[in-house]
């Protein structure tokens, strides 16, 4: 005799209420998720928006002869010590260049000491009482405010947290992707090309194929080894330069291109290829003016996500030298240079708290720029997406 | 032309079926109510897939679904367990009744529902677990066993009511996956059969299977009435005309001829049907 | 510089023949075209094979020599080896404007070439794992040899310190002898890739459940881009985030149940590691479980199974070989990992149980030994390829296990779908 539905139902209760669990439990494992990115973002939107952003203060700038021989002496007593030392380092030079400057004073805008930079942010400063009532006064005036921050942009790594930058390092990035990328993709869309279109089957194909995927799980910092080992050591590529950094993260690209290269020659439909043989192309003309064409832009989204990642990655760049401090914007892929990761890596190193705004900001920079690489790719993908 | 078919048939009759009731009773079979459907519709999104169904399926019988390819079969046997819940955007409408009860009410409980209607697959689908895992698991969960002893003679049980106890026995901890597609669909008949059901809907059970392991389970469908009212779905008019009491055909999403199955292969009762049986009809 | 402008004529000169040869062929083919000889290919295609005729050998032979100077230390004078090239350059334009001849198929031979070279692109990848390994041992050969193997995986004590006194040939001071006893470090790297797994593996683990088995559509297609922006950030970022932010709150919330934590404590950048890791986790298993076929489902909801018990008997038993293959690259991954722990982790060897405690891991000291101011040659630095290569083989294994286990789990339902 069967149980009614009621009966049933009774039972069911207990296992119902599991499931339910099961189902809520894992509905907060995906909110714990996203929780965490809120975190993040907030975290890092509070610690570095500030970094853009640079206290400035109105004083009067004497420009005499004594100036030229102590810069200290171009600003009053009183502010003396809340101005930025390294600003006034460069007045001598200033009043080099424009020599009419000489016997004049005016009142300026002029870059804040970092300490006065955390007390107007309200974060911790090392400025006395004293120092924090002249602030305060003026500030009251007008004559001290935060104003946005250039020098941020514009310049190089500095041991003054006021007059440190990314600039040095976003070309150090420039270039070391630009020989990421000259490397990886030629020979990256060649291997793909080669191992899809052309290859035979056999024993050897086989191990390359193996090889590649194993290639991607490798940790990165065992290429830095290899960096360190063989660019360096063996070759003699010059430390620290964008040349072997570059040439590391190529060799770290490689797999990221090749895989999404083949994926997208195999998503050429085979008629394609037959129509195109049936006219007359040989193999290597079908894929030229045939195949990679059309596979494209596929070639495309995977090489942006492959130099996304090179960007950011860290590991094997100090392990080839790449953390140098690099006040000056370098010119040449041989000559030392540091990437952005690498400048947020020092910075994140430096005890002045005032530098924690700094690495944060470096971070909202790259972050910036890594999600708009990646949007690119998603919009090339669904653009250029095609059904066959 | 063909209503007027129907009307004569029915004047000359004797007298008209009742709505949902076959056209002709088949004597030998039980007439226990099973599930009793009245004025069914389903639509996946937009489009409409069944009509107006109305039909009395009896308690320990075989009732066949006949008819062209999409004309709904599946769609209704899926509403008898409510496994049409797990596809996006259907609606339905009507009356589905079992045990007195609406099964589509807010209130029914549609684990238990198929708890009491088990269904067996096109496909042979057995779990990625041993032949006794696969048959001990559900009974297990429902209670129904406990001690080790019982679950033993339950799994011998299944399987011997499903066939497949003799080729089996000496290799109950093998994977399921391992047996034959035959052997592999009367493991699913007997997972089904063991947690005791009222009802084991049937989809096409022997459309992926060689003519042996067909018949082996044409066999099986005859045993197993006695104990569980089967609703099948065949594609193959010699399996509805050898295995069920009742047959129904459908044809795009209405129910056009609910019959004792002699009747309907020897003297169906509308012209759609005799075209399909005929094979006159694609 | 000396060796810069020598390239640059080089390339200046062989970019010249090249002109030279492609002009040649095309007028030498277009020539013999013109008598109105049917030839096998077209002009540009004879014009482009002497262009490969001239340049080809003249690359090689120069590639040779540079590779056999810097390998084998041979002393070829640069000139000598410039000149040696451009004039098989030169051999070879004759050779190649001799070829253009009707019954010559300049288009077969383009082809053999451009076969051979896409060919040896993809042999780059291989040098690439050779070159890894290579360096790899030989240094760590090296390493072992001024210390015991053994010495190495069982001990433990971790203290370098001393090891340029001893490169000084000044090791007869006991005390300040150097110790490589790596137990230390992959016991702190185990701790922290432990915390890691208990964090993305449940986490990603049930959020991959979430949304391919009860999520509704909309809420699927939100949550993957921003699961994947997690795993786009990158890992300096975490390990600032971690040393920063999550450091000092576990401090905090220690130090408020009455436990005292060090501020490179291991739980932080476990942790961090952990959320870094759940993106990967989720995605693979993401894929394994849709790949369960829906008849599974079925099958067990229609035996009376709630969607609960259906998931956690059928699906992820059945996608389990997919869901381990892919905690094994997340371990992997955890394993090699580098920033997270080289900022927020400690560089004390520390083998201790306590994960509040700063301990240190294998990849710590690989930067701490090659960021220091070492001779290449002292054994600190050498040790860094000792830990690398210990790293490599241990991921290699990882990584090639979870390769066999995801072609079975794919295997068995290709062999399933009857
Ligand atoms: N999940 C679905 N979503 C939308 N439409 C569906 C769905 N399943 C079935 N249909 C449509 O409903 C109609 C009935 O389908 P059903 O599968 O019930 O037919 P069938 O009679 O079982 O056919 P067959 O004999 O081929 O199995 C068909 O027109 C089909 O296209
Ligand atoms: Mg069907």
């Amino acid at each position: 005799m069967s149980q009614s539905f009621d009966e049933i139902s009774a039972q069911l209760k207990r296992r119902h209420r599991k499931s339910a669990r099961l189902k809520w439990l894992s509905m907060g494992a995906l909110g714990l998720a996203g929780l965490f990115l809120v975190i993040f973002f907030a975290d890092m939107l509070g610690k570095g928006l500030p970094a853009f952003q640079q206290a400035q203060i109105r004083v009067e700038v004497t420009y005499s002869e004594q100036s030229q021989q102590l810069p200290l002496a171009a600003v009053n007593e009183d502010v003396r010590e809340l101005v930025s030392r390294g600003w006034l380092r460069t007045l001598p030079m200033m009043m080099r260049d424009n020599p009419q400057l000489l016997g004049t004073s005016r009142q300026e805008w002029v870059l804040a000491d970092g300490q006065v930079d955390q007390y107007l942010k309200g974060h911790y400063t090392r400025l006395d009482d004293d120092e924090k009532e002249i602030v305060d006064a003026l500030a009251e005036q007008g004559r001290a405010e935060l104003q946005f921050n250039t020098t941020f942009f514009s310049r190089g790594d500095s041991k003054m947290p006021e007059l440190a930058g990314i600039m040095s390092a976003a070309m150090g990035t420039v270039m070391t992707l630009l020989v990421t990328l000259a490397v990886s993709f030629p020979i990256g869309v060649m291997t793909a090309v080669y191992l899809e279109e052309f290859a035979p089957d056999n024993r050897l194909t086989q191990i390359i194929e193996i090889n590649i995927n194993n290639l991607a799980a490798i940790p990165s910092i065992l290429f830095g080894l290899l960096g360190l080992a063989i660019f360096i050591n063996f070759f003699g590529v010059p430390r620290s330069s964008p040349l072997v950094g570059g040439l590391t993260l190529a060799l770290m690209t490689l797999p990221v291109i090749i895989i999404a290269t083949r994926t997208a020659l195999r998503s050429v439909p085979d008629n394609i290829r037959h129509a195109a043989f049936g006219v007359g192309c040989s193999r290597w003309q079908v894929v030229r003016d045939h195949v990679l064409p059309l596979a494209l832009p596929g070639i495309m989204t995977g090489s942006i996500i492959g130099l996304a990642q090179a960007m950011g990655e860290t590991a094997p760049l100090i392990i080839v030298g790449m953390v140098a401090f690099i006040p000056d914007i370098s010119a040449s892929v041989t000559d030392a240079a540091t990437v952005l990761p690498a400048q947020i890596f020092t910075w994140a190193g430096e005890p002045d708290r005032a530098f924690v705004e700094k690495t944060a900001g470096g971070i909202l920079v790259l972050l910036t720029i890594l999600i708009a690489m990646n949007a690119t790719a998603v919009v090339l993908r669904k653009k250029f997406e095609r059904r066959w | 032309m063909m209503d007027m078919k129907v009307a004569n048939l029915g004047a000359a009759s004797m007298s008209m079926p009742a709505i949902g009731e076959p056209v002709t009773r088949n004597e030998e079979a039980n007439h226990e109510l099973s599930i009793r459907v009245r004025d069914l519709n389903l639509w996946y999104g937009q489009t409409q897939a069944l009509q107006n169904i109305n039909i009395d399926v009896y308690q320990k019988n075989v009732t066949a679904l006949i008819g062209p390819s999409g004309c709904g079969k599946s769609t209704f046997l899926r509403c008898l367990n409510r496994m049409n819940d797990l596809i996006r955007g259907v609606r339905i409408e009507g009356l589905v009744e079992m045990d007195g009860r609406d099964v589509n009410e807010v209130r029914m409980d549609e684990v238990a529902l198929r708890r009491r209607v088990g269904m067996v697959f096109q496909k042979p689908n057995p779990f990625p677990k041993s032949i006794y895992e696969n048959i001990a698991y559900a009974p297990r969960m429902h209670d129904l066993v406990s001690r080790k002893a019982d679950q033993d003679e339950l799994v011998e049980r299944a399987l011997q009511d499903a066939g497949l106890w003799n080729e089996v026995k000496d290799k109950l901890h093998q994977p399921g996956t391992s047996l034959s597609g035959g052997q592999q669909q009367r493991l699913c008949i007997a997972r089904a059969i063991a947690v005791q059901p009222d009802v084991i809907l049937m989809d096409e059970p022997t459309s992926a299977l060689d003519p042996i392991s067909t018949a082996t389970i044409e066999d099986l469908m005859d045993k197993l009435k006695k104990q569980f009212t089967i609703i099948t779905v065949t594609h193959n008019m010699q399996q509805a005309a050898r295995v069920a009491d009742y047959t129904a055909f459908f044809h795009l999403g209405e129910l056009i001829e609910y019959n004792d199955t002699k009747t309907m292969f020897s003297n169906p009762h509308t012209k759609k049907a005799e075209d399909y049986i005929t094979g006159r009809y694609g | 510089m000396q060796t810069n402008q020598l390239l640059l004529l080089f390339s200046g000169v062989l970019l010249l023949l090249g002109l030279i040869a492609f002009f040649m062929g095309r007028a030498k083919a277009a020539r013999v075209r013109s008598t109105g000889t049917s030839m096998y290919a077209q002009p540009d295609q004879y014009a482009w094979f002497t262009v490969l005729a001239t340049a080809g050998p003249a690359v090689l032979v120069g590639a040779l020599g540079s590779f056999v100077m810097l390998l084998l230390g041979a002393e070829i004078p640069t000139l000598y080896l410039l000149a040696g090239s451009l004039v098989v350059s030169c051999v070879g334009l004759m050779i190649g404007m001799n070829r253009v001849r009707p019954d010559f198929h300049a288009r077969q031979a383009i082809e053999r070439v451009i076969r051979f070279i896409l060919a040896g692109a993809a042999l780059i990848s291989i040098f690439t794992t050779f070159g890894i390994l290579f360096s790899i041992i030989s240094e760590a050969v090296r390493f072992f040899q001024m210390h015991s193997f053994w010495g190495f995986i069982t001990g433990t004590t971790w203290n370098p310190g001393a090891s340029f006194l001893e490169a000084a040939g000044r090791a007869d001071d006991a005390a300040s002898a150097a110790q490589f006893g790596s137990v230390p470090l992959f016991a702190g790297t185990f701790m922290i890739t432990l915390i890691a797994m208990l964090v993305a593996i449940p986490v990603g683990l049930m959020s991959a459940i979430y949304m391919s088995e009860f999520a509704p559509a909309k809420v699927r297609t939100l949550a993957k881009p921003v699961l994947e922006v997690l795993a786009g950030i990158p890992t300096v970022v975490y390990g600032f985030f971690a040393a920063i932010t999550v450091a000092p709150v576990i401090v905090t919330i220690a130090g408020a149940l009455g436990l005292e934590a060090s501020f490179n404590n291991a739980l932080a950048p476990g942790i961090v590691m952990g959320i870094m890791i759940i993106p990967f986790i989720s995605s693979l298993s993401d894929d394994v479980i849709n790949a369960v076929p829906d008849s599974m489902r079925q099958g067990a909801l229609a035996l009376g199974m709630t969607r609960g018990e259906t998931i956690k008997h059928v699906v992820v038993p059945a996608a389990l070989p997919g869901i381990i293959s892919a905690s094994l690259l997340a371990v992997s991954r955890a394993l090699g990992e580098t920033m997270i722990v080289v900022m927020a982790a400690g560089m004390r060897p520390n083998l201790t149980a306590n994960p509040l405690e700063d301990m240190t891991t294998v990849t710590v000291r690989i930067v701490a030994a090659l960021t220091g101011d070492q001779e290449f040659e002292s054994a600190e630095t050498l040790s860094a390829f000792a830990l690398g290569l210990v790293l490599f083989v241990v991921t290699l294994t990882l990584n090639l296990v979870s390769v066999i286990m995801i072609r079975r789990f794919r295997e068995k339902y290709r062999v399933n779908n009857l």
